[in-house]
């Protein structure tokens, strides 16, 4: 009777070390540089930062963590707002929405935040909104497709603005899946789609949206399946999608189980490409996918940072940074959304005698709706939603163990 | 095309992962009654292991024919470290008190393994890729098998045979199995049970071992996290089959993998189900196996039977 009770009490501690995993190591050493100089007189404005920093995603939360802390820096070094000191604080939400949401909520607490960057997953977004709303604290996100975000639950039917004080940089999934599926059915002429996705927030979506225009088009689903993204072993799901006769993959998810999953599929005897959306753009999809994963595709949102004059600068300050990390798919993403943080800031203090005003946080949401400059992406401006008017959008192919763009284009539909 | 040999594979092949996780929990659950949350994270340093003699070691282009034994035997000697150590200076100090104290602490001692490798293994931060063995895939009927497999079909009866040879036969495996009955009679019956219990944790580390290089070969990646379902999996597998009993853990991790694998198949054909077929839900149709198992026979699949337990 003892034993029995002790494997319900391990069961019941199983479960909370689940949960427990959810809290791990806080990157607070973002602000580090802050003994040089602060004291001198000026204001420090704190830029929040909000991603992944440890889990299977830390590459991508890395290199946005990075990226902002060139943007504070490099504001820094030009002075660009007389008076101003830019710092970051960056937390790690291991993509989990609960964490973010603490996380959220400390950034708050802190009286010299003015903006936060992040977070990259869309499901941690929606966790987020609100305390930072509440709060009148600009969110300004570099990696966020969910198009619900921006535009309301009810999106396809009436668009209505859920938090004022939310913006990103980062073009939805409204976008990328149709944009994804004209390409599929239109350059590769596929007709049988097997869509896969992992049920999160951002996968559903984008597989949804894919499903819906792929169909329009013409195209035929074969089968749909949902993996659980604990597991790296998707043999089951493999073997189905071979029995299913589809000549495509789409898979709405992100790269550590795609990377897997491309791998299986096409060991299981299905030699067909997958194709995802800037979830897989990713290192280390290639990595994962192996020498099987070639002429695997993925959407990404913005043309290819390195190929865009633009962003020349960024990519070579980037380097003579020396940042232990790459600055992945959205660093680019990442250094605009921190500097429209940045111009918003300005222009409030330019407004203000070149002091911060009280309410500083509720006049840089005002601010940031008019914010617009030249970023490393392209124009970086914000629509009546808080969305990227820039709805660039890239098709990259897996060639020779690196991403290629193959087609850029903006999607109007 | 009928694909339920295939998935009756691809189920088998999990399960035999699952099994050989799971021979850690029941080994050290059977002898000293702990649940020995850190043996996913054993498994885990044990692919790391492997890795590091291939990648750090062994010079580049090294025929997997010469490297595969030098990496089982690396993962062999990092996984056992780990967990001699993890008794010796986890366990060990706890061994009188209230049985929680050692369960948090292997909790903690998972997480604090985990973040370890996170935090200084190199390019540990996302998955690494495992070296493949050339070759395949082989076909059998309209069966895939992929190189890694193999390796996995046969490591995993091989191993199981000499754990059996071991527990039953030699004069270490009949102490084992009198520590288990009751530890305190067999140290008055002069058995050195401190060392049986150290046998015990080496023991399950070296199945952990040979479980993370067939997950290595198999999957070609691993990385920090990879223990952590698969142990809590492995877990399941344990108490399915009857929680210390070395055949039931096998059994149970190959139950559990075929419950999964045919879940994530067929549940979705079945009319009226077609939402809660799909692999997302393959973790909830075996945990209601579980329960049903252990509904009507509480001590798992080949539980009570006490004399088998080592």
């Amino acid at each position: 009777m003892r034993q029995r009770s002790l494997i319900a009490i391990t069961a019941a501690l199983a479960a909370g070390a689940l949960t427990l995993t959810a809290c791990g190591s806080r990157d607070d050493d973002g602000g580090s540089d802050s003994g040089n100089g602060g004291s001198g007189g000026g204001t420090t404005v704190v830029i929040g930062v909000d991603a992944p920093l440890t889990g299977d995603l830390s590459a991508l939360g890395l290199g946005i963590k990075n990226s902002v802390d060139l943007a504070a820096k490099t504001a820094n070094k030009e002075n660009y707002v007389e008076g101003v000191k830019f710092e970051i604080e960056a937390l790690d939400d291991q993509g989990q929405p609960s964490v973010g949401q603490q996380n959220a909520t400390q950034l708050v607490a802190n009286d010299d935040v003015l903006g936060v960057v992040g977070p990259l997953n869309s499901s941690v977004g929606e966790s987020m909104q609100k305390v930072f709303d509440t709060a009148k604290l600009v969110e300004v996100s570099p990696a966020n497709t969910n198009p619900a975000l921006t535009q309301g639950v009810d999106w396809q039917t009436k668009k209505v603005r859920p938090y004022k004080s939310y913006f990103r940089t980062a073009t939805t999934d409204a976008i990328q899946g149709p944009f994804a599926a004209q390409y599929v059915y239109n350059d590769s002429k596929k007709r049988k789609v097997f869509v896969i996705d992992d049920k999160k927030t951002y996968g559903a979506g984008l597989a949804k949206t894919f499903t819906e225009e792929f169909k329009k088009l013409g195209g035929q689903v074969v089968g749909t399946e949902h993996i659980n993204p604990d597991t790296k072993d998707f043999n089951a799901v493999a073997t189905k999608v071979k029995n299913s006769g589809a000549d495509v993959v789409y898979y709405g998810g992100e790269y550590p189980q795609a990377g897997p999953l491309s791998k299986q599929i096409k060991a299981a005897g299905a030699k067909i490409p997958l194709v995802g959306g800037d979830g897989i753009y990713s290192a280390d999809f290639i990595k994962l996918a192996g020498a099987s994963g070639t002429g695997d595709l993925a959407t990404s949102v913005g043309a290819p940072v390195e190929e865009l004059p633009s962003a020349k600068e960024f990519v070579a300050n980037y380097k003579a940074a020396g940042y232990k990390e790459a600055y992945e798919a959205y660093g680019g993403y990442s250094y605009d959304s921190a500097w429209a943080i940045i111009e918003a800031v300005k222009a409030v203090v330019e407004a203000n005698d070149g002091k911060l005003p009280d309410d500083a946080r509720a006049k840089v949401v005002d601010a940031m709706q008019d914010v617009s400059f030249d970023g490393v992406t392209g124009k970086v401006s914000f629509d009546e939603f808080g969305d990227a008017t820039n709805k660039q959008l890239t098709v990259y192919a897996v060639e020779n163990g690196a991403w290629k763009a193959v087609k850029s284009g903006t999607y109007t539909g | 095309m009928n694909e339920l040999p295939q998935q009756l594979v691809n189920g088998l092949l999990l399960g035999s992962m699952y099994g050989l996780i799971a021979i850690g929990y029941t080994m050290v659950y059977g002898i000293v009654q702990l649940i020995n949350f850190a043996h996913g994270e054993i498994f885990m340093t044990g692919a790391f292991g492997a890795l590091t003699v291939y990648v750090y070691i062994l010079p580049d282009g090294t025929s997997m024919l010469i490297a595969l034994p030098l990496m089982l035997l690396g993962a062999m000697v990092v996984s056992v470290t780990v967990a001699v150590g993890a008794e010796r200076f986890a366990y060990r100090p706890l061994r009188g008190a209230p049985r929680l104290a050692p369960l948090i602490t292997a909790i903690g001692l998972s997480l604090a393994l985990q973040q370890a490798v996170w935090a200084w293994y190199p390019e540990a931060k996302s998955a690494r890729t495992f070296p493949q063995i050339d070759g395949g895939p082989f076909h059998i009927g309209n069966v895939t098998l992929q190189t890694g497999d193999i390796f996995l079909l046969i490591a995993a009866p091989v191993s199981m045979a000499i754990l059996a040879y071991f527990v039953m036969r030699t004069r270490t495996g009949r102490g084992m199995q009198a520590t288990a009955q009751d530890p305190d009679t067999a140290k008055l019956m002069g058995v050195n049970t401190d060392r049986i219990i150290v046998i015990a944790f080496a023991l399950g580390a070296v199945f952990a071992a040979v479980g993370a290089v067939a997950n290595g070969l198999k999957y070609g990646q691993i990385d920090f996290k990879m223990g952590f379902i698969l142990g809590l999996k492995a877990f399941t597998a344990a108490v399915l089959g009857g929680i210390g009993n070395i055949y039931g853990a096998m059994i149970g991790g190959v139950v559990l993998g075929v419950a999964e694998t045919l879940a994530t198949a067929y549940i979705a054909d079945i009319p009226g189900l077609d939402q809660f077929g799909s692999q997302s839900w393959s973790d909830v149709w075996a945990f209601i196996l579980l329960i049903l198992v252990l509904l009507f026979r509480p001590q798992g699949l080949l539980g009570e039977r006490v004399a088998d337990r080592a």
